[in-house]
């Protein structure tokens, strides 16, 4: 008899997996158009400093509100700083602060769920009913609050929007791992005596990651507008920083001599989140023919 | 055809698959059938042979993606396929009736039973709203279920299962049918109930002589109520005959095959199975679909498609070797099971109660009383090593209900549990010692649920081997390699993920991550039930080899009592978790004394067209077992009265074997 000796015939692990989720996505419509915007935003983002043509914070008194021109492609705005540098950089907060943010939501929501639904019981009957009372504060004047006091430094921030946002995901993890924890292989592992660690690890988390994963990928878009919308109220970012709900809040009252200092990053924050909506029905779909693969 | 003008429901060279960009791929190929008014065909096959496509596609009901290639469906002189969608509409469910498969999900659960009778007499007949309330009773009359009134008042998941039947039978005659179609409308309901249920179809037919198409996999349903046999495989017919004449002279290798797989109760025996597996519906097949599993395959079979050739005028099959291969029922080598020797006690259950506690956290906090009903109570018996006992009963007979409290999964809530070491075993599995979980090992019924989707079949097996072995590297991978091999499958199976692999193949993953423990005791709940009969047997053959090398114990929960008799040696019947009989195989099957066992065993269906259930209980579901006295009282033919109602019945048998409780003498049985 024989033993196994090559490994190269093994399913996808890693990265190799994660270009096959990748390119499953790819194939689809939504999956293709949210992929590319997505990966352009990123980009954007990245290499912001060598695509701006101006410093964003340089004010030139001579320009104020100019219509877009060859020197400015997209004008200036109230302050004479060029739009299309500051729209480019703008998304830099926003997108730093939820990616971390929505991390840890994943981590708090999706550990704190998957031991809820796994230990049943009481326990689980006296945190739901906390969570149900969570989810009842108005979440927005409860960050308000939280800002009015600590201030919108990006920690706080992160750590604010990661906890609110972690209860809405705790809700649905527990969804998830009640369903696998009545397969049949779970009962196997319980009755063969295995530590609850490694049923979590080994039965439970990589039967719930798809849920994690999508889960993700919306409430981050959802993470995104919420950030845009305290920079719009004036309790996000602080001025100088060029960021797209503070440049929409800041140029609307100059709306009727220039619109472009409001549009272009309702256009970038916009095509953002519709990016990360598609990517994160495009993952679900490629996540759930995964889940049934017969091939 | 002689008597194709007679025909009601026809199928004419009828094909149905997919027509993409990559071709036509038929998934059903070349159909050609008839039924005519008061007759009943069975349509046969394995799982994935096309038999509910064929079905459906009569109707002109085609799934998502499929469409008619070539061929007509005739219902009367109308063809099907050139029907305005709204004539069709009004043609299914009104003179063309269809009976799905689960009645329990065919019925909306959030309306009442008059409500969705309501509606069907509304679409299909032109009864006035003022008669419409007698139509309804005389319909549940006439389909047998007592108290009409009161079921029309119920929601489905009020009724049982054989109830839920009754109603989606009913409601296929409020639209005044001339043909049923009923796509397996007995699977998954127990013995006594199919019995009761083939029966009342049996009368519809004759009375209202109604044309049936029979969609089933159980051969034994189809000789009960059916004239002739249409088999299936792989998307075509590859036989079509008398019923007589297609189970006693089977002409197609695929058919014979087939019926020597069933295990049936007058041969004790594990059937042989079929090697292989149907082929995938878009495989492109050049030759016999069948060659590749034939014993009998020629350079002839490889390269041509065989024409469906007659036999007689009444009966075809589609072979190219029918002359060659003599006409005779498959004489398979089906293996002759052993008494096995009687080993050390494995475990032992003494008076045994089992109540699920089904009180909330909060109905505990407003009261401090459990309500409780006992599920099972009173159980005796022992289990040794080297044995097969087998539970057998009706659902909600407690049987898997005895297998969690052995595993420890719901305590036991008074008697005792012995293990091996003649100790107690704590009631739950979180109180047991690591030795104790090792020594019973669960193999479940549904395969697709008892694998993690997520997890290659190496990863399945290291868990038990590094948990009780603490096996690694190269004396891990060697055990997994010798598990595989143990099931009879290759080493290439390692990494596989359970969504590759066919049912029966995922059962034997199953059975060899239970055998991984090395265990005392195996506890196998319905382990086959959810596989195809062909396969059934290789399952039921490896479990048998594994346990006579291995000397485990074995605790078999099955509803299929020609599988007990074949590889049981002890078997414990039950009814409404108290035990009616228990004893040696061979004494409780060969004369049957309990009226309960003799009615399971008499409503027993067999590929035997001159095999009549004789129906001893009425077709009662009961939800909850009698207060005191016998648990069968109520459904009992022969109860005396007074005694059977109030006092548990005695032991009529004086010695450790065998035990039959009843109030009856002995000789009376």
């Amino acid at each position: 008899m024989d033993t196994v000796e090559s490994r190269d015939q093994l399913p996808k692990t890693g990265f190799a997996k994660i270009g096959e989720v990748l390119s499953a996505m790819f194939t689809q419509t939504s999956g293709k158009i949210g992929l590319i915007l997505l990966v352009t935003h990123l980009a954007i983002a990245i290499f912001a400093n060598f695509l701006a043509p101006y410093d964003s914070a340089v004010q030139d008194s001579n320009l104020i509100l100019a219509t877009p021109s060859a020197d400015h492609w997209l004008g200036t705005d109230n302050l004479g700083r060029d739009v299309l540098s500051r729209s480019l950089l703008g998304g830099r907060p926003a997108l730093v602060t939820t990616f971390f943010g929505t991390l840890l939501a994943l981590f708090l929501g999706g550990f704190v769920g998957v031991y809820l639904g796994f230990t049943g019981g009481k326990i689980d009957d006296i945190a739901m009913r906390v969570v149900d009372a969570l989810l009842a504060i108005p979440w927005l004047l409860l960050l308000l609050l939280i800002i009015a006091i600590f201030g919108s430094s990006p920690p706080v921030m992160i750590i604010t929007l990661g906890l609110i946002y972690a209860v809405a995901i705790i809700r649905i993890i527990r969804g998830a791992t009640l369903d696998v924890v009545a397969q049949d292989y779970v009962t196997a592992a319980r009755t063969r005596g295995e530590s609850a660690l490694t049923i979590v690890q080994y039965e439970l988390l990589p039967n719930v990651l798809d849920v994690v994963l999508v889960e993700g990928a919306m409430r981050w878009s959802w993470m995104l507008l919420t950030f845009s919308a305290l920079s719009f109220l004036g309790f996000g970012v602080a001025p100088p920083t060029a960021d797209w709900g503070l440049m929409i809040a800041s140029s609307r009252n100059y709306m009727s001599i220039s619109l472009a200092p409001v549009v272009a990053p309702m256009i970038l924050l916009s095509t953002l989140i519709v990016g990360l909506n598609l990517s994160a029905d495009a993952l679900a779909k490629a996540l759930g023919i995964d889940r049934t693969r017969t091939h | 055809m002689s008597n194709q003008s007679l025909a009601l429901l026809r199928a004419d060279d009828l094909s149905v698959g997919i027509d993409g960009s990559l071709g036509e791929y038929k998934i059903i190929k070349d159909i050609d059938f008839s039924v005519a008014r008061g007759e009943a065909v069975g349509l046969v096959g394995e799982s994935g042979s096309g038999k509910s496509t064929v079905a459906l596609s009569l109707l002109g009901y085609l799934g998502g993606g499929l469409s008619k290639l070539n061929g007509q469906s005739y219902f009367g002189d109308e063809k099907i396929y050139d029907l305005a969608p709204a004539i069709l509409q009004r043609l299914r469910g009104g003179r063309l009736g269809l009976i799905p498969q689960n009645a329990g999900q065919a019925l909306t659960p959030s309306l009442r039973i008059k409500a969705q009778l309501e509606e069907a007499i509304e679409l299909h007949s032109d009864i006035l709203q003022a008669d419409r309330h007698q139509r309804l009773i005389d319909l549940l009359n006439y389909v047998r279920l007592p108290d009409p009134e009161v079921i029309l008042e119920r929601y489905p998941h009020q009724l049982s299962g054989g109830q839920q039947q009754r109603v989606a039978i009913a409601m296929a005659l409020a639209g005044e049918p001339e043909a049923l179609i009923l796509d397996e409308p007995t699977t998954g309901l127990d013995v006594t109930t199919q019995a009761h249920i083939l029966e009342l179809l049996e009368t519809l037919r004759n009375e209202r002589n109604l044309a049936m198409i029979f969609v089933s996999h159980d051969l034994g349903v189809i000789a009960r109520v059916c004239s002739r046999i249409v088999v299936m495989y792989a998307g075509e017919i590859v036989e079509n005959g008398p019923v007589r004449e297609v189970l006693r002279s089977p002409a197609h290798p695929y058919t014979r095959g087939l019926l020597a797989s069933i295990p049936r109760l007058s041969q004790v025996a594990i059937p042989v199975s079929m090697e292989g597996r149907p082929p995938s519906p878009v495989e492109r097949i050049s030759g016999c679909s069948f060659a590749p599993r034939c014993h009998h395959t020629k350079d002839i079979c490889r390269d041509q498609r065989p024409n469906l050739t007659e036999i007689n005028s009444l009966h075809k099959a589609r072979c190219h070797l029918l002359s060659e291969i003599e006409l005779k029922p498959h004489s398979g080598d089906a293996q002759k099971r052993l008494p096995s020797k009687k080993g050390k006690m494995t475990a032992l259950l003494q008076d045994v109660d089992i109540r699920y506690d089904k009180s909330t956290f909060f109905s505990k906090l407003i009261s401090s009383k459990p309500i409780s009903v006992a599920t099972v109570q009173g159980v005796n018996f022992e289990i040794h090593s080297g044995e097969t006992t087998a539970l057998v009963g009706e659902s909600g007979s407690g049987k898997s209900t005895i297998l969690k409290a052995l595993s420890g999964l719901v305590p036991a809530s008074s008697g005792r549990i012995v293990g091996a070491d003649g100790n107690d075993m704590p009631a739950t599995v979180e109180g047991r010692s690591k030795e104790e979980k090792r020594r019973i090992q669960i193999v479940f019924q549904n395969p697709d649920a008892s694998l993690n989707p997520r997890a290659t079949v190496e990863e399945i097996l290291t868990m038990p081997l590094r948990l009780y072995e603490n096996l690694n590297g190269r004396a891990l991978r060697d055990r997994i390699v010798e598990l595989l091999f143990d099931v009879r499958l290759g080493p290439e199976y390692m990494r596989k993920f359970p969504g590759q692999m066919s049912g029966g193949e995922k059962q034997r993953i199953g059975i060899a991550r239970a055998f991984a423990a090395r265990p005392d005791l195996i506890l196998c709940d319905e382990v086959t039930s959810a596989l195809d009969v062909s396969v059934q047997a290789a399952v039921l053959n490896l479990l048998v080899n594994l346990q006579s090398r291995t000397g485990t114990a074995i605790l078999f929960v099955s509803h299929d009592l020609a599988v007990v008799r074949a590889i049981a040696d002890r078997v414990v019947v039950l009814y409404q978790g108290r035990i009616c009989e228990s004893g040696p195989v061979e004494n409780v099957f060969a004369e049957p004394s309990h009226p309960y066992t003799k009615t399971l065993i008499n409503a027993i269906l067999e590929p035997d067209p001159d095999r009549v259930p004789t129906l001893l209980a009425d077709d009662v579901t009961e939800l909850s077992p009698p207060a005191t006295g016998c648990p069968f009282q109520r459904r009992c033919s022969r109860n005396i009265g007074e005694i059977c109602n109030r006092e548990s019945p005695p032991d009529l048998i004086d010695d450790n074997l065998h035990s039959i409780y009843c109030h009856l003498n002995i000789n009376e049985l």
